[in-house]
């Protein structure tokens, strides 16, 4: 065996070769962590959320009324005898039909939350792939898919949701349908920009050189990258679907009995604070503004984490 | 410019087609004719009814027939479920009133949103900046249909000196409510808007030069950096005027104004399909003429746009 001699700075940089293979270099991702956990108010508001997301899963078995029984006692007098009160276990009171508040309102944050975060969904899904593919086509197609969004865009679309929930029925279906169709214009056109802006990257190119098809390079590279944009802005549309639904159901168009929703229960509210119920509007809009407010600050710090120049 | 204002109107005009051609769709689709009751009428009647409103036409006839009642009469055809009552009557009833407390709004909004964001992009970092910010993000999660209870709380039921409802031919305590619940969110969006782009503005280069030569900061201000400031409220002026006749659906709702939202809701809640699709069209070409006339405003003031 040969034994090597190296010398004292030789070996120096040996260790340090070890080391450096430990040193984790800090990631984009690793960064934006950071800058997000630092943001106190996305933080409270990531735990206050979780509490409210919690809340609507699990908060029905913290009571022993359910959302459908009406108590035939209180039926009538709801605004003199169905405060709220902790004895009686209807932490709530109860609203205008003598059901328990509280398994109401925890029904409404569930279906206002799904609504809010499926209707977000479907319009990232459908707008990502709509922009990605007009940005990384190009040429003819961009230009007649973008027109056409213009197009769609220039049409108030809460006439459209509200036709469409008249002629097809009301039904949470319709509402997902009706706010899916018409929120994902926006989106696409974030991504077809920045898609633009990936599409002559070597990276893209190179794929394009050995051959990768152009489904699978805008799926496989396009689409992962855009994935910043995507997430911060689909945060933000989720306020935006809750508020959408609530706007349509406070209505009456919308979500239809035995369910509920936070803009169902706050319209109900409405008609009966004037006889002193002020509880059954209290609630409702008390979970309603935090939760919105939640989403706009958990939004708000992940665009500045994830986009630091934008700030 | 010509080129610019070509193209512009060549979005709108589809636009306006797919609006009208949509609508007129979906109402014939939508289950149940005009005249299905309970008690179903004979056959008879029935076909007479229909062909009194001309509902015998084939559809493209149908079509047809109404899009030149509009344009050559303003004839948006009678309510099928109020005999005594055709569309055009609902908006003769509706519009003024509409129209009145929705421009106050539109006013109010742009006003107090641009100098409040002037305000506090001028005091950058002070007490009255942090309170701007405050108001526009709080405002942010009030949107009208939380914030006309809210007042009507407050200064109805608790403090009793303004009137919850009704409209009175639009004197001003009626006004007063309506202006606020409409105008706040928008009041925020213009002023967070106007905000950043002043002290986008302020920052620049030619600012610094006015402020070398020696001009006093009034002078900059008004001269010099409200004119850039305000593109993006110009900008802004065509989604705020969609989310105004939207919100004038919530206002009519809860204040019981009478304006055309009430009729378009309740419309909606009762299928009365031709006043729906009537108010519609009117309200959704409304929308479409603004944003044009906006996006061309818009192009005039800011060359860049043109391209």
């Amino acid at each position: 065996m040969l034994d090597v001699k190296l010398n004292p700075s030789q070996r120096k940089t040996a260790e340090m070769a070890k080391n450096i293979a430990n040193v984790k270099g800090r990631s984009l991702w690793a960064d934006a962590r950071r800058r997000f956990v630092q943001n106190k108010a996305a933080m409270v508001s990531v735990f206050v959320l979780g509490l409210v997301i919690l809340f609507s899963f699990f908060g029905g078995y913290a009571t022993e009324y359910d959302n459908e029984t009406i108590d035939w006692n209180v039926l009538g007098s709801v605004a003199k005898v169905g405060q709220p009160s902790i004895e009686s276990g209807h932490y709530f009171g109860f609203d205008d039909s003598a059901r328990d508040l509280y398994s109401r309102v925890v029904q409404g944050s569930r279906i206002s939350l799904a609504v809010g975060v499926v209707g977000a969904f479907i319009a990232v899904l459908v707008g990502t792939l709509y922009g990605a593919v007009a940005g990384f086509v190009g040429g003819r197609v961009d230009s007649i898919m973008m027109r056409l969004v213009d197009i769609f865009m220039s049409i108030p679309y809460m006439f459209v949701l509200i036709l469409l929930l008249v002629v097809f029925g009301r039904s949470i279906t319709m509402i997902f349908v009706g706010i899916g169709l018409t929120a994902w214009l926006d989106m696409s056109r974030i991504v077809r920009g920045q898609t633009l802006s990936l599409k002559n990257k070597e990276f893209i190119e190179a794929a394009m050189v050995t051959g990768v098809s152009t489904p699978k390079i805008i799926l496989r590279h396009i689409v992962p990258n855009l994935l910043g944009v995507v997430v911060v802005y689909a945060t933000l549309l989720v306020p935006q679907m809750i508020l959408t639904e609530s706007f349509i159901s406070f209505l009456g168009l919308g979500v239809q009995e035995p369910l509920t929703s936070w803009g169902a229960l706050i319209s109900e509210g409405v008609k009966t604070m004037y006889y002193g119920a002020y509880w059954q509007l209290g609630f409702p809009l008390g979970f309603f503004i935090v939760a919105i407010f939640c989403f706009f600050f958990i939004g708000d710090g992940l665009r500045d984490a994830l986009d630091p120049k934008d700030r | 410019m010509l080129n610019f204002i070509i193209r512009r109107v060549a979005i709108a005009v589809p636009t306006l087609l797919i609006l009208l051609v949509a609508s007129f769709w979906l109402m014939q689709t939508a289950p149940g004719g005009p005249f299905t009751s309970e008690r179903p009428l004979p056959q008879q009647v029935l076909d007479n009814i229909n062909a009194k409103y001309g509902l015998d036409d084939p559809l493209p006839v149908q079509l047809w027939n109404y899009l030149v009642g509009i344009v050559t009469e303003f004839d948006f055809g009678p309510s099928y479920k109020y005999k005594d009552r055709t569309v055009n009557d609902i908006i003769a009833q509706g519009f003024p009133v509409t129209l009145k407390y929705g421009t106050i709004s539109f006013l109010v909004a742009i006003v107090t949103g641009c100098t409040l964001g002037v305000a506090a992009a001028i005091r950058q970092n002070t007490a009255l900046d942090y309170f701007a910010v405050g108001v526009t993000i709080g405002a942010q999660v009030l949107p009208n249909f939380v914030m006309a209870p809210i007042l009507i709380m407050i200064f109805t039921v608790w403090l009793g000196i303004l009137p919850g409802g009704g409209w009175h031919g639009g004197e001003w305590p009626y006004l007063i409510m309506p202006v606020i619940a409409l105008s706040t969110s928008f009041m925020a969006s213009i002023a967070r808007l106007t905000r950043s782009a002043m002290l986008e503005v302020l920052r620049s280069n030619f600012i610094r030069t006015a402020r070398a030569k020696g001009l006093p900061d009034r002078t900059i201000i008004l001269r010099h950096a409200i004119k850039p400031a305000m593109l993006p409220v110009i900008s802004y002026l065509g989604p705020a005027f969609v989310g105004m006749v939207t919100g004038s659906f919530i206002i009519d709702s809860i204040f019981g104004t009478g304006g055309v939202g009430y009729f378009y809701v309740n419309s909606a809640l009762n299928r009365d399909y031709a006043v729906m699709m009537g108010l519609t069209i009117l309200l959704g070409s409304m929308t479409i003429m603004f944003n044009m006339v906006v996006d061309i405003l818009y192009a005039w003031i800011d060359p860049k746009i043109r391209l």
